[in-house]
């Protein structure tokens, strides 16, 4: 070895990264825990459609965002599909993830698989994109089954930024799911047991979607208290809140999909009436304006995805083959 | 050498689990690498094979440093790990598929070994059979298919014989002894001494994460057990043939054992030892060379040591 190349390793972390990725991907997709959510994607999309579409055929008003109303619109007893996406997804990515890596070490498979010329990089970066390919897959099939049912029921073909607007919506959810496949991988490299991991990401996802509101709300109080004499600190109180909730990934894309699915929001903010001056009130905002406003929530989603993979990367690295 | 290791050395926080080991391993030599569970065994393979990071010393296989060109080992150094595993839900030839792709074998040559390992391993009529369904046998042999895969220059088998029925072990060992013929270097751990002492050119024993001693079994015999020639014999009538059989030279001493006596001595002297018998008009009825064990050389070591403190 030349004194130049000390320190340094050998040989790219990319090998093997396909032979990982297509044979997690053939886990996934023959595994019995697809066959459970493909089940679960086909009546979540009759049910958004009939939801959109009893909803729709109440309204006389004219709306050109159809398609974007059958993903919101919600009809009680059922929730829209929206709101159906930000609360399957989640459990869908743990589903997928919980187990990547305890798996290996409970199967005894992972000192052989190690000791095949690729190094670990790729086992989990393998691991990884097969989860999110799969849960791209199931998004796809789901908007695909919404779109095609809404447009045999509705008629009404959407046009281009209809369609920019649901790719950009799926693009995000795709993310939010990346957040939550990157809490159970970090899961299943900290936790040996299966049961434990799925347990833990589950928690975690519980303590978002329950106990963070309340949570938000207590810290903002105590970070800025309201003054009833003070009108300003209930703006400030209300940034704080607002800033405190955003902490959670739940937030982040409710926000972020509100932005691009409701071309008439202007602002994910506290808006005060001057800055209201000389705005033409509910008029739809055009696309490129709409992604802007959902800029940072959309970077925070991917930014916070690759942070969780970073995490289970370096715990992972550090770990004894041998328990 | 193939397989060459400097003052090697790995604490977990405080525990020492081997310490200043030095290992020479040649070309199309089976080592063994022999002591109880928890000596440090596991822990050497692992820093041979780079899959744990030594605290101390330097490791060379094949001339690669495992920390550093992990992938050319590992490309020419089969592992059988001691607790294997396979993907249970996966046919045994869909495991040895993932196995060549990990390897970057094109699918053709992948093909055309995977038939050969198994046709070798006696897989090849379960190979479309889902791995759950296999006994513990039948694993091990697909552990050592996959490591024939990939045509290794070195395989390093850790406690292969564990969990296998005698027959089975018997087999295995024969198996092994099958990679020697094709001058593929060995590196075998066991705890069952007595399994594996005839499958091995040389062996070191293990002790609390130290290599304690290392040569042969029949040097290390002579070493710690004085005479490395233990004859049984069985004669009648017995009294006196102590005392005359011990007097004959080269003889290290002479016990009484059940019906019949054994002896220690530094030389076959089975010939020595039937004309003396038979010159006390005793009767011969068996006289036999016990192999030495190595797990009296194992035991009789420690005794020594322990006395020795």
């Amino acid at each position: 070895m030349q004194p130049s190349l000390k320190g340094r390793r050998e040989g790219s972390p990319w090998v093997g990264l396909w032979a990982v990725f297509f044979k997690e991907m053939a886990d996934h997709l023959s595994s019995t825990r697809m066959r459970i959510l493909e089940v679960l994607i086909l009546f979540s999309a009759v049910g958004a459609v009939y939801a959109g579409a009893q909803t729709l055929r109440q309204t006389v008003s004219e709306d050109p965002f159809l398609l974007l109303r059958v993903f919101t619109a919600a009809q009680d007893p059922l929730p829209s599909f929206v709101a159906f996406l930000s609360f399957f997804l989640p459990l869908a990515a743990i589903a997928l993830g919980f187990d990547a890596i305890n798996g290996e070490y409970n199967r005894n498979t992972l000192s052989r698989v190690l000791a095949q010329p690729i190094y670990r990089d790729a086992l989990l970066w393998g691991k990884f994109l097969a989860g999110l390919a799969t849960l791209a897959l199931i998004l796809l099939a789901l908007f695909l089954l919404v779109v095609g049912l809404s447009l045999i029921f509705l008629g009404v073909p959407p046009d281009g930024e209809e369609v920019g607007r649901a790719l950009l919506f799926l693009l995000a959810t795709l993310a939010y799911a990346g957040v939550w496949l990157g809490i159970a991988l970090v899961c299943s490299v900290l936790f040996r047991s299966a049961a434990t991991s799925a347990l833990a990401a589950i928690a975690v996802w519980l303590f978002f979607a329950l106990f963070w509101g309340i949570i938000a709300q207590l810290l903002a109080q105590a970070v800025a208290p309201y003054d009833p004499f003070n009108p300003e600190s209930e703006l400030r109180q209300a940034e704080a809140l607002l800033a405190f909730s955003r902490v959670s990934p739940n937030t982040l894309y409710a926000e972020a999909i509100q932005a691009i699915l409701n071309p008439g929001v202007r602002s994910l903010g506290p808006v005060l009436i001057s800055q209201l001056q000389g705005a033409l009130l509910g008029s739809p905002l055009p696309l490129g304006q709409s992604l802007l406003l959902a800029w940072p929530q959309l970077t925070g989603l991917i930014a916070l995805t690759l942070l969780l993979f970073a995490l289970a990367y370096v715990l992972f690295q550090r770990r004894e083959v041998r328990a | 050498m193939v397989i060459e290791a400097q003052g090697l050395t790995k604490r977990y926080g405080k525990v020492v689990a081997v310490e200043g080991l030095n290992l020479a391993i040649e070309a199309g030599e089976v080592y063994g690498l022999l002591g109880p569970n928890g000596s440090g065994k596991t822990t050497t393979i692992l820093m041979l094979l780079g899959l744990t990071e030594p605290s101390a010393g330097t490791v060379r296989v094949l001339g690669f440093d495992p920390a550093r060109e992990p992938l050319s080992l590992k490309r020419q150094v089969g592992y059988l790990p001691d607790s294997v595993g396979f993907y249970g839900e996966m046919t045994a030839w869909e495991n040895l598929a993932y196995i060549a792709r990990l390897n970057g074998l094109p699918k053709a040559e992948a093909e055309r070994r995977m038939g050969r390992v198994l046709e070798r391993m006696g897989l090849a009529e379960v190979a479309d059979r889902p791995v759950s369904a296999f006994s513990r046998g039948m694993r091990q042999r697909l552990g050592l298919a996959e490591v024939l895969l990939k045509e290794p220059k070195v395989v390093i088998l850790d406690e292969p014989t564990l969990g296998l029925d005698p027959e089975a072990a018997q087999e295995f060992l024969g198996m092994i002894r099958g990679l020697k013929a094709e001058g593929i270097t060995v590196l075998l751990s066991s705890h069952l001494l007595h399994q594996v002492q005839a499958i091995c050119d040389r062996v070191g024993l293990f002790h609390k994460g130290r290599l304690v001693l290392e040569g042969r079994v029949e040097e290390l015999a002579q070493r710690v057990l004085g005479g490395a020639y233990r004859i049984r014999l069985e004669a009648s009538p017995l009294e006196g043939l102590a005392e005359r059989l011990g007097a004959l030279p080269g003889v290290a001493r002479v016990q009484l054992e059940g019906t019949g006596l054994r002896l220690e001595a530094a030389q076959d002297i089975r010939s020595q030892v039937a004309r003396a018998v038979l010159e006390a008009g005793a009767s011969l009825t068996s006289l036999v060379l016990e192999q030495p064990s190595l797990d009296e050389v194992y035991a009789r070591y420690f005794q020594e040591v322990r006395h020795a403190a």
